[in-house]
């Protein structure tokens, strides 16, 4: 029988205890003593949150194919067994053996968002394995990043070895061989981090220096080891449709916050929305053909017993065989009662088919995400959807049946005024307006709108990059405008608003574009108690503006300041592909309200080309001619597309009708 | 047709909560394709109920689920379909087929059915109670002490109150090793005529300490009248004037029963046709 690392007086203690003994459904189960590499894998997050994280499933996939490795897994234990393994001196453990991490070989964390740094702090503490890099010893795991937040991976590379810049399936198999070799060579802790400089990706931050002009921005970025490259590749796998999916995903035994099977159906997005980073570093857009999917979705159901399958991609629509792929789930699964859960999909006859056939329309709600208020606004962060398909799309839905709709808007955005604002609080009033025209005694009670904000945040590699952020006292003034304006609507009683709170989103600026100087001051808010920064509950603002005060740092240098077309970021030095002259001059047509088409219809050179294949050769992509593409800008009303990105998310989750029996 | 399924729960599988073993159920049923008839409407689900949920930290034997079914194999064959796709620390024992409710029977859930149920209660390893029990015989004889009083009163918590109340009738056996256990439970339980597949062949799961400190408890269970084990070795310790320790006891469930109503006797939920 399994022996576990917690007493059953501690695990009847915590909160679901199940989040801590493993034992799942499709774990992997080797002898530790057996495998020659143990590498830990980590999401800096609670359980049920890494648990539905898909990218982590398909690592443990790829490392546990090998005979001489055993990749096991870890979380952030919660609050309450945090706590208690600090006062007992518990060292972390990982599931699967039970055994302390500090035993293992690696410690891979990704890095899914910036408010999980602290997070990652807790684990390398907890694991008692020294948190800055050079404090680490011969006896310590190499501690690996990746993920998105690896793009910029400054703020916290003090806290790493080395990072994995881009998609896990390419190079991983040389980075464990390398270790072995090492191993057998008895080489010490820095060549290998020599030897793994040197593969394509990999991001050794101890490698490099930072210089610091004056005026605070960088001066320079070099390598002081000649092993190092200048410039570090990002990874892309080429081919989807013949690489590692993980056919066996584990099933927990508690409700995760994704309890279902995830079909990564593409990669990347043609869209070009300029705030948004995921549209940019996960370019070129790569689709995974219909058979490899049918195949996939199959086994998986098979394998987990899950009763929903989820797609998953930035924009579904866009995937060429959408249809054919979704009838066959419908046709396949339906009758066996699994769901099918559709994120991110235009709304169209197609939809309404889909949707019709999949879910209880009364129990479900449209989602739309127009982001900004005004079409002036969308053009300028080139979300190419207008007011008319919106109205459009919720018409239809309307006739039927629906009746809420959730609204997603960010606020903040460049160039934004407040004709921008009051145009949110208009365009939620016209959705309304639209569902009544629907004749008294068809419609289905009251329509409810739901407008939710976010603020936003710019983030590297992308248009926005340069561009400033509004301060806290900024976004309040807007949020009241904001909700003035919602309150002179005709149907300000069918409107609920939600806003996110302005000081996560200020914080998260920070880190996202900050460099190397913003270590300390996670370190110190993390030794004052910060810890789980994205739960609201959890999120100490006064101790992380006390962090910045003492390390004589400002938020302002960060995010309220345009920097300048020269600047050097201290991102850099990574190659993702999209050049930095791209970037910019997306920007420039932000300032001047122009719109990008799509890949598909028009390539705008933003560099992904380079990586051979995706989008970029697909057949009828669209070349560009002329080279000054300053000019190539095509106005407004000429360039949306009649079938612009409408987005619905249609939740399924959460509706359960199973005979509930309480605990004796 | 209806199936009453058997099922032991052990190991680190004692911290699943019972909704989260419902759902576990559902996933292993999928993966063994297992012909479960689903409820109508938008969210269909599995027909199924169980009989006395456990709670957790417990361990049992004895766990019993029904199941709606369109179709099925063999007993054998599906005990052993299921059981391949499960995960340590859960394992079906029996598979017994239910009796089709004839008209105008009112239906029974097996919920409704239970009247009592037989554990093990087992000392852990690192806990001592008090300073006079040191083997099974002190601890024997201490709890025979306590158990023969004429009434055992605890304070009951209800959702709104709390009132006194004696469980001494509400304990119908207790023994401190397994023969004198079976001798016991063989007098209150109706006589085994049916010699289904069920029949719990399979080893208890029920975890054994170094300390041999145990004690076999018969305790009313259900709907009607409810006593938890974990009550009665709180009142032993109040009588013991020595202070609980919540942890200290590992309850291990060995069988559930329903009451016979014609010979008034026990029969385990695998013995009976409804």
């Amino acid at each position: 029988m399994r022996k576990l690392a917690l007493s059953d007086e501690i695990l009847l203690t915590v909160e679901k205890p199940a989040r801590y003994i493993g034992g799942e459904v499709n774990m992997q189960v080797k002898d530790p003593k057996e495998a020659e590499i143990r590498f830990c894998m980590c999401f800096p997050d609670v359980y049920e949150i890494g648990m539905s994280h898909l990218g982590i499933q398909i690592l443990y996939d790829i490392f546990n194919r090998r005979n001489d490795t055993y990749c096991e897994r870890v979380y952030s234990p919660w609050v309450d067994l945090d706590k208690i393994m600090r006062e007992r001196n518990i060292p972390l453990f990982a599931l699967e053996s039970q055994d302390p991490v500090k035993e293992f070989d690696f410690l891979g964390i990704t890095l899914q968002y910036e408010m999980s740094y602290t997070n990652v702090l807790q684990i390398l503490e907890l694991s008692q394995i020294p948190i800055y890099a050079k404090d680490r010893t011969e006896e310590d795991p190499i501690v690996i990043g990746g993920g998105p937040c690896s793009y910029n991976p400054e703020p916290i590379a003090e806290f790493f070895d080395f990072f994995y810049i881009g998609e896990g399936e390419t190079v991983y198999n040389e980075i464990l061989d390398a270790y072995k070799e090492c191993k057998r060579e008895s080489k010490t802790r820095n060549e290998y981090l020599e030897r793994v400089a040197q593969i394509e990706g990999m991001y050794v931050p101890a490698f490099y220096d930072v210089k610091y002009k004056e005026d605070g921005t960088i001066d320079s970025f070099v390598k002081n080891n000649s092993k190092a490259p200048d410039k570090v590749v990002k990874q892309v796998e080429m081919n989807l449709s013949e690489t590692y999916y993980p056919t066996k995903p584990l099933v927990p035994f508690i409700k995760a916050t994704q309890d279902r099977i995830v079909l990564e159906i593409q990669r990347g997005c043609i869209r070009g929305c300029r705030f948004c980073q995921a549209g940019m570093i996960y370019r070129p857009t790569r689709e995974r053909s219909l058979e490899y999917l049918k195949k996939c979705a199959y086994e998986m159901l098979q394998s987990t017993g899950h009763e929903e399958i989820s797609l998953s991609s930035l924009s579904s629509s866009d995937y060429s065989n959408l249809q054919k792929l979704v009838y066959f789930l419908i046709e396949e699964f339906g009758s066996k009662g699994i769901n099918i859960s559709l994120p991110s999909l235009r709304i169209d006859a197609f939809a309404l088919d889909v949707m019709s056939k999949v879910q209880d329309v009364r129990k479900s709600s449209l989602t739309f995400a127009p982001e900004a208020g005004s079409q002036r606004l969308r053009d300028v962060i080139n979300k190419g959807l207008t007011e008319e398909a919106i109205l459009e799309g919720a018409g239809k839905a309307f006739q039927s049946g629906w009746n809420r709709v959730k609204l997603y808007f960010m606020m903040g955005l460049p160039t934004e005024n407040d004709e921008d604002i009051e145009g949110i609080a208009v365009l939620s009033d016209l959705i309304a307006r639209e569902y009544y025209k629907i004749p008294k005694d068809q419609r289905n009670g009251k329509v409810s709108i739901v407008t939710s904000t976010s603020f936003f945040v710019p983030k590297p590699f992308t248009p926005f990059q340069w561009s400033r952020m509004d301060t806290i006292q900024e976004y309040i003034s807007k949020q009241r405008l904001l909700r003035s304006k919602i309150n002179e609507q005709l149907n300000r009683k069918s409107i609920k608003f939600n806003w996110h709170e302005a000081e996560v989103s200020e914080l998260e600026g920070v880190l996202a574009r900050g460099d190397r100087r913003i270590a300390k001051v996670i370190y110190d808010a993390y030794k004052d108690g910060c810890l789980y920064d994205s739960w609201s509950e959890y999120f100490h603002y006064d101790k992380w503006m006390k962090a910045f005060e003492s390390n004589g740092v400002t938020l302002a240098f960060y995010n309220s300041r345009e920097r300048d077309e020269n600047e050097v970021f201290p991102w850099d030095f990574i190659d993702v592909g999209v050049t930095k002259e791209f970037l910019l001059r997306e920007y420039r047509k932000a300032k001047t309200v122009k719109v990008t088409p799509n890949c598909r219809q028009t390539c705008f050179n933003c560099g992904a080309k380079s990586f051979g294949g995706g989008v970029c050769f697909e057949d009828g992509t669209g070349q560009i001619t002329d080279m000054n593409l300053e000019d190539t800008a095509v106005e407004t009303d000429e360039s949306i597309p009649k079938d612009a990105l409408e987005q619905i998310k249609i939740s399924l989750s959460g509706i359960n009708n199973e005979e509930v029996t309480d605990e004796r | 047709m209806n199936v009453r399924i058997k099922f032991q729960k052990y190991g680190v599988m004692k911290f699943i909560g019972h909704l989260d073993v419902m759902r576990y159920f559902q996933k292993a049923f999928r993966r063994a394709n297992v012909d479960n008839e689903y409820s109508k409407g938008f969210n269909p689900h599995q027909i199924m109920s169980f009989a006395a949920p456990l709670g957790v930290g417990l361990t049992s034997d004895g766990e019993y689920l029904d199941v709606s079914l369109n179709s099925c194999e063999a007993p054998e064959i599906m005990i052993e379909r299921i059981n391949a796709v499960m995960s340590e620390g859960f394992h079906i024992t029996g598979w017994n087929f239910l009796k089709d409710r004839e008209e105008n029977q009112k239906a029974v859930t097996a919920m409704a059915l239970v009247s009592s149920a037989d554990y093990l209660v087992s000392l852990k390893d690192g806990y001592q109670i008090g300073e006079a029990i040191r083997s099974q015989q002190d601890f024997a004889k201490e709890f025979e002490r306590f158990y023969h009083q004429d009434e055992i009163v605890i304070n009951k918590k209800t959702k709104t109150s709390e009132k006194p109340v004696d469980i001494k009738p509400m304990i119908s056996l207790a023994a401190f090793d397994k023969a004198e256990y079976e001798v016991k439970r063989n007098s209150l339980v109706k006589v085994d005529n049916n010699t289904m597949l069920s029949g719990n062949k399979s080893e208890s799961v029920a975890e054994s300490y170094e300390n041999g400190i145990f004690v076999y408890l018969q305790l009313d269970t259900g709907s009607a009248a409810n006593l938890k084990p974990e009550l009665v070795m709180e009142a032993f310790y109040d009588f013991l004037s020595v202070p609980y320790e919540k942890f200290a006891w590992q309850v291990h469930r060995l069988e559930v029963y329903t009451t016979d109503t014609e010979s008034g006797k026990l029969a385990a939920l695998d013995q009976v046709e409804r």
